[in-house]
């Protein structure tokens, strides 16, 4: 990893490195009598080990200049590992806490591991630390070939990559010590906001500079969504977190925002987190992975168009849907729902566009679990945006929210959508990346396969029930005009469902551990395959490519 | 055709993806949010809206701390069964100086909007230590350890001021005595207790939470924000809108 990097590289490394160290040390005296001092020694250390681990290699032979007609993939590599081990871990939180719906005393007793500390170490491992890996790894791959550029430099996407992860791991231990602003998606207070800000500001600018050197006249449709996925997320990150710490030295925040201003703002946040972490940069990678490993050209370039810019425009309207009947505006919640209807176009654009460009290879889907992977991943997020546009329409919300039946809504897009796009990626980049021929076992992607696709259908189905049960029994009533049923009434009755959904969560996880085991294994095989011709950015002389151009 | 055809030549230039795609982004947010802020019907004005005393302040970042959002909304709904449930539909004001709001998401739990005032603080300090003592069937985790922490009251001070920096009309007594105050109310029948009511209201609990007058506990500062929730203005009571089935 070192050795690749020039000794130009390696210093500025190392200062860039002692930089971080000494915020580190900076924000760890600052907050030494709270929570806050925990994370500054945190972010010291992060510094400090990277100098050593550099300093260590530091005298090691530089690379020669063979390295540019290479893609850089180091980055992508450990970005896909890191992916693995968040979801498995993320996985496995979220399926104790749903355990713990079902026995609330599956804790050890301190707040460190009562639900409400949890929730969001699952959240946040699962959509940041899995996803967010996912979409790093990916598109720097993506971004190289779909350009025919290498990347700019050596160092900065390993600033990307584990700034990141510093942001992931500051996140999650802060919860467990007590520290969130308590807004859903976007817990993480002030400090760390500023490491994920800094960090996406180079992520940007390492897509812009390998775009700047680009060989292709045109940008690959990928590449859209993945910059409208990190541009738009730094939009929203900054607005919503806007806050005043009580001082230097607290975790402690308080948004800038207030009630109706700050709920507003706080949900064009949340569901266009969805939209452009969770939608834009899995289409991203959809529109790269599934033609490429279906060996089809993309449906419909058109219909592309029309669902990029249909996404970016009417999903940034649809957040108010989540505040029907509140003390929110009536007219911005009917803006929402209004705009919600109408996202079902783009959204099926893209699905349809995706199931289409399968057409032609039908077999293939039928023998390949990874390319299966992709399609059911595109059926999925054509399903869960349907679901998502009847949720937003006023009546079917008034039933549906503060009920599981979200819950459900939300895991068939993370589940079903955008775990399934990202696993089914992950099996074909990991034996491209590491030249194997092939996954350790195909067995075991198989496997991965139809417990995903099992844990996914049980899960939904036990929210679907246990949210429309519940939604309609706060709703009954007698004949003479009471209420039929206690709130506790209720709970007792999700405790089937329950059950059911800790199990199916138990199923998926158990999928996506056997797949981190398969890459692992994949990993450590001895590489067999010879580069692909995708692998170089200027094509060789007929011959020498071991595969031909997809 | 002509839409495509300058896509065609967007497509090919960086900068235009990105000026696109921040334009495109920007106008829904824009539309939806800016106009909360200048349009003065959002927030309904009511002149007996009080402040969080410190010690409820410090309660309410425990709630936050603890997660309670997860599981509990703080958002009574304009329909017919939320409101016979839990009282009536709650208003923009009541929220008002929650920085940031807490209007929660899921009701895995009941809404508490209104839980101020309807059950006693033993009742709270039971609950919170065993859920399942005074609600056999309740999965709510145990807070015991609220209990048994003192609160961290030095720095309420610098709590108030951040208040204050976002907009929460705090004076500077009330800054200056933070510390005291949060003291004062747990703890009746002191100099410090009598001076609460004087800077927040004669409507403000003072009194000894959670059973234990000899020290000032995280579960005295929960149970007091909870006692307080719905209970900071009245307009909720005499507003008489219809409600939607």
């Amino acid at each position: 990893m070192i050795a690749q990097l020039t000794l130009h590289e390696r210093q500025q490394a190392i200062l860039i490195s002692l930089a971080v160290a000494i915020c580190g040390l900076m924000l760890g005296l600052a907050g030494r009598n709270d929570p806050l001092g925990f994370h500054g020694a945190l972010i010291f250390l992060a510094g400090v080990l990277t100098i050593f681990l550099i300093g260590h290699n530091y005298y090691a032979p530089e690379p020669s200049d063979e390295r540019f007609a290479r893609y850089y993939d180091d980055p992508s590599k450990v970005g896909i590992v890191l992916a693995m081990l968040w979801v498995v871990f993320g996985l496995a939180i979220g399926d104790w806490v749903a355990w713990q719906l079902v026995n609330p005393d599956l804790t050890f007793g301190g707040g460190w591991s009562s639900f409400g500390r949890l929730r969001p170490v699952h959240t946040t491992s699962v959509i940041f630390g899995f996803g967010g890996n996912g979409l790093i790894a990916t598109s720097l791959y993506v971004l190289q070939r779909t350009s025919r550029a290498r990347l700019p430099d050596q160092v900065s996407p390993w600033f990307v990559l584990f700034g990141y992860n510093l942001f992931c791991l500051i996140a999650v231990t802060g919860y467990l010590m007590g520290i969130t602003q308590s807004k859903e998606y976007a817990e993480p207070e002030w400090y760390d906001d500023i490491v994920l800000t800094v960090v996406w500001v180079v992520y940007f600018l390492i897509y812009l500079r390998t775009l700047a050197r680009r060989k292709e006249p045109h940008i690959y449709v990928a590449n859209w969504y993945y910059m409208a996925f990190i541009l738009v997320v730094a939009m929203l990150h900054i607005v919503n977190n806007l806050a005043v710490p009580v001082s230097l030295g607290h975790a402690k925040s308080y948004s800038l925002f207030s009630g109706v201003q700050d709920a507003m703002t706080q949900w064009w946040y949340g569901h266009n987190a969805v939209a452009f972490f969770l939608t834009a940069g899995f289409l991203g990678m959809m529109y790269y992975f599934l033609p490429v490993r279906a060996g089809r050209p993309l449906y419909s370039y058109r219909l592309s168009i029309i669902s990029f810019w249909g996404i970016t425009f009417f999903y940034m309207w649809a957040g108010s849907h989540h505040l029907h009947y509140t003390a929110l505006p009536q007219w911005v919640q009917t803006l929402g729902m209004t705009f919600s209807l109408m996202l079902l176009i783009p959204s099926w654009a893209s699905a349809t566009n995706a199931l289409l460009t399968l057409n032609g290879a039908w077999e293939k889907v039928r023998d390949d679990a990874t390319l299966r992977f992709m399609m059911v991943a595109a059926v999925f997020y054509g399903l869960t945006t349907f679901e998502g546009s009847f949720m937003a329409i006023r009546t079917v919300n008034a039933l549906s929210h503060y009920t599981d039946w979200t819950i459900g809504h939300v895991h068939a897009g993370a589940l079903g959508w955008v775990a399934m796009i990202t696993f089914g990626s992950i099996y074909a980049i990991v034996p491209w990346l590491w030249k194997r021929e092939a996954m350790y076992s195909a067995r075991l992607v198989e496997a991965h396969f139809w417990l995903a696709l099992a844990g996914t259908i049980i899960y939904v189905f036990a929210m679907w029930n246990s949210g429309i049960v519940q939604g309609l029994m706060w709703r009954t009533y007698t004949e003479s005009g009471t209420l039929a049923y206690s709130f506790v009434d209720t709970m007792i009755a999700m405790r089937p469902y329950y059950i059911a959904r800790a199990v199916g969560g138990l199923v998926f996880l158990i999928g996506a551990a056997l797949g981190a085991y398969n890459v692992w294994m994949t990993i450590r095989a001895p590489a067999a395959a010879a580069d692909r011709a995708s692998d170089l950015p200027e094509p060789r002389l007929a011959g020498t490519a071991a595969q031909p151009a997809e | 055709m002509s839409i495509f055809g300058f896509h065609y030549r967007l497509e090919r230039k960086a900068i235009g993806l990105v000026l696109g795609i921040i334009l495109v982004a920007s106008i829904g947010g824009l539309v939806e949010i800016a106009p909360l802020f200048t349009i003065h019907q959002t927030v309904e004005d009511v002149p007996d809206m009080r402040l969080y005393t410190p010690l409820e302040l410090a309660g309410r970042n425990i709630y936050i701390r603890e997660g309670c959002y997860a599981c509990h909304s703080q958002m009574i709904r304009t329909l017919r069964d939320d409101v016979e449930r839990f009282g009536p539909y709650s208003l923009a004001v009541e929220s008002k100086y929650d920085h940031p709001m807490l209007w929660g998401s899921k009701r895995t739990g009941p809404d508490l909007a209104r839980i101020g005032g309807k059950y006693s603080d033993a009742w709270h300090v039971a609950h919170l230590i065993n859920p399942r003592d005074v609600v056999p069937e309740s999965v709510m985790p145990k807070y015991g350890w609220l209990e048994r922490d003192t609160l961290r009251i030095d720095d309420l001070g610098e709590h108030l001021w951040a208040q204050q920096a976002v907009g929460v009309p705090y004076t500077q007594a009330m800054i200056d005595n933070a510390t005291a105050d949060a003291f004062g109310q747990a703890t009746p029948d002191t100099n410090q207790a009598g001076e609460v009511s004087k800077r927040y209201g004669d409507a403000t609990n003072v009194r000894d939470f959670d059973g234990d007058p000899s020290r000032v506990t995280e579960m005295d500062a929960l149970v007091a924000y909870l006692q307080i929730l719905g209970r900071l203005t009245n307009a909720a009571q005499s507003e008489t809108a219809a409600v939607e089935d």
